[in-house]
């Protein structure tokens, strides 16, 4: 029964430390924009740094974990929506990755007319992922408050849209913003940071569907 | 010797189709949805149901004994044999049956064959617990549902730990489950050769006694486990995925619900109890564990909204009162008619 325990909390404590670093990462993606704006890459490239190794660290996790709920035949019942929903929230992490990463290779120039939104929209993006991640805490410790994490998550994804949609009307109602080439770079770097927003909007859809089977 | 064995055979038969059954009312949720392996299951299973039926399986034969006591071994013989056959038949034509009505039906066959009273305060207790045993384990496992809901929402349990909790769970109430299914439904197996049992008391190493009701049990108790081994697997297979599509947790809650129903019908210490501390106690009667099955499953459907009663099945349960004891009835009838005017075998003295 000790041996059983001692495994049962090490896969505990696993999922946890994973939920912990999608977490982190939503933060860290808020300084990394902030800092990009403000003209500071060499804290930027370490935050993208960080990000990378925390990615690199969830897929380990989830590779150990849903070894682990194979092997260890655990929750043979809500195994498939455990497994999806690690995998999903996974998605989560390496958005945030890839839009790091394209600011990084390409480079966008955003003018200071911008940066208010822009954070703006980072924000709402962070706050979409961390209430995703209390979502997803809920649904393995207190289902009972799953929906309304999840009901937050779905206000800042639309929160978002509407930051995105606010750079996008400002960038193509003015010719401050320079010529169309650039104007569309601008709304694609929106739209990527709005991006993972819908991906944390995508997971809750699926952990609300799993909390209902997960009800007694 | 072989004689002996000859005629228990009928009862050894009930016993194994009781065991390949009703086995899976108690376990099969848990292996059907992976939680515990069948070999786990089945050795569990096994013990209990023979701890059961040997510790506490008097109670509810004493009352089957009242009802009629068939006091030849042919007449036994032919009573279990009709049961039996009444099971495998019912089965067959896809009826609900239960062994528990069968072998009631039968006795009063032998009751009419030997012009012997039916004692109708007896049976009157027998029909009523058919009603009171699935309302009651529906009563049981609606209030568990509450119970076990709100103590999950304070805990906080992580769903991988409860997960370990659930199976614990499940191992004990399937445990418990098997012993009230010996202590209660070995009555319909081994009852009617009580007043006949061919054995006599033995001391074992000195230090226990077993008397020879108790090496009857013993003897049924082996059957029904025989009957868990060789033929429960693809019976707890189909009930745990596609009759009562359960989670876990309300697996729990249904055994253990029907488990305490079957116990409260069987266990004599547990009626003297009640009775001392002036509470509501129930006759030792044997009853149908499938029902009390869905009589709890029908509670979770209560609990949760109220739209998963299925008509057509309490419908079929309540047909089954009448069709069971009567076509038992009718073939312990015949069939001692039969053993008495073709086989020249004395049925009743």
């Amino acid at each position: 029964m000790g041996i059983f325990s001692n495994k049962v909390a090490m896969m505990e404590a696993e999922i946890e430390a994973m939920l912990d670093e999608i977490s982190q990462s939503g933060m860290i993606f808020v300084a990394a924009i902030r800092e990009y704006l403000q003209g500071d890459t060499d804290k930027f490239l370490d935050r993208l740094k960080t990000i990378m190794d925390l990615e690199s660290d969830v897929d380990d996790k989830r590779r150990e974990i849903r070894y682990k709920l194979y092997t260890q035949m655990l929750i043979p019942e809500s195994r498939g929506d455990v497994l999806s929903l690690l995998e999903n929230i996974d998605n989560v992490i390496d958005a945030i990755k890839d839009v790091l990463n394209q600011f990084e290779i390409e480079r966008p120039d955003i003018p200071d007319s911008l940066h208010k939104e822009f954070n703006e929209l980072a924000r709402a993006s962070n706050e979409a992922v961390s209430y995703t991640v209390k979502a997803a805490r809920s649904f393995f410790k207190e289902i009972h408050l799953i929906n309304d994490y999840i009901n937050k998550t779905y206000f800042y994804e639309h929160e978002a849209d509407i930051c995105e949609s606010t750079i996008k009307r400002k960038v193509f109602s003015s010719d401050d913003y320079g010529d169309l080439a650039q104007k569309m770079h601008i709304r694609d770097f929106a739209e990527h940071i709005a991006g993972i927003s819908d991906e944390a909007e995508d997971v809750c859809e699926r952990l609300s569907v799993a909390a209902i089977k997960r009800s007694i | 010797m072989l004689t002996i064995l000859f005629f228990l055979s009928s009862g050894l038969f009930l016993g194994w189709s009781l065991g390949a059954n009703d086995a899976a009312n108690v376990f099969g949720t848990a292996v059907g949805t992976n939680m515990i392996r069948f070999r786990t299951a089945a050795l569990i299973g096994s013990i209990f149901v023979i701890l059961g039926a040997v510790i506490s399986g008097a109670g509810a034969s004493h009352t089957l004994g009242k009802l009629g006591a068939v006091n030849a071994l042919p007449g036994s013989f032919s009573v279990a044999f009709s049961a039996a056959f009444t099971v495998y038949w019912m089965t067959r034509l896809k009826l609900p049956v239960s062994t528990s009505q069968a072998i009631v039906g039968a006795i009063i066959g032998w009751n009419f064959f030997s012009g012997n009273p039916t004692d109708t305060e007896s049976l009157t207790k027998i029909v009523s617990t058919w009603i009171i045993c699935p309302l009651l384990s529906a009563l049981f496992s609606f209030v568990l549902y509450f119970l076990i809901k709100s103590i999950l929402k304070r805990s906080r349990i992580h769903i991988i730990r409860l997960d370990s909790y659930t199976r614990i769970a499940l191992i004990l109430t399937g445990a418990f489950g098997a012993y009230s299914l010996g202590a209660n439904n070995i009555a319909n197996v081994m009852g009617v050769f009580i007043p006949v049992s061919p054995f006599r008391d033995i001391r074992i190493l000195n230090s226990f006694d077993l008397s020879s009701v108790q090496i009857l049990f013993l003897l049924g108790g082996l059957a029904i486990s025989l009957g868990i081994i060789t033929y429960s697997k693809r019976v707890m297979k189909t009930v745990g995925n596609s009759i009562f599509k359960l989670s876990p947790v309300t697996a729990f809650i249904v055994v253990l619900s029907s488990s305490l129903v079957l116990f409260l019908f069987a266990s004599q210490g547990l009626k003297l109890w009640l009775q001392t501390n002036h509470l509501p106690s129930l006759p030792l009667v044997p009853v149908s564990s499938s029902q009390a099955v869905v009589g709890a499953v029908l509670g979770i459907g209560l609990a949760k909204s109220g739209r998963n009663i299925h008509v057509v099945t309490m419908a079929k349960i309540a047909f089954g009162w009448i069709t069971t004891p009567l076509t038992a009835c009718l073939i312990s009838y015949l069939l001692l008619f039969v053993m008495q005017n073709l086989f020249m075998q004395t049925v009743f003295y």
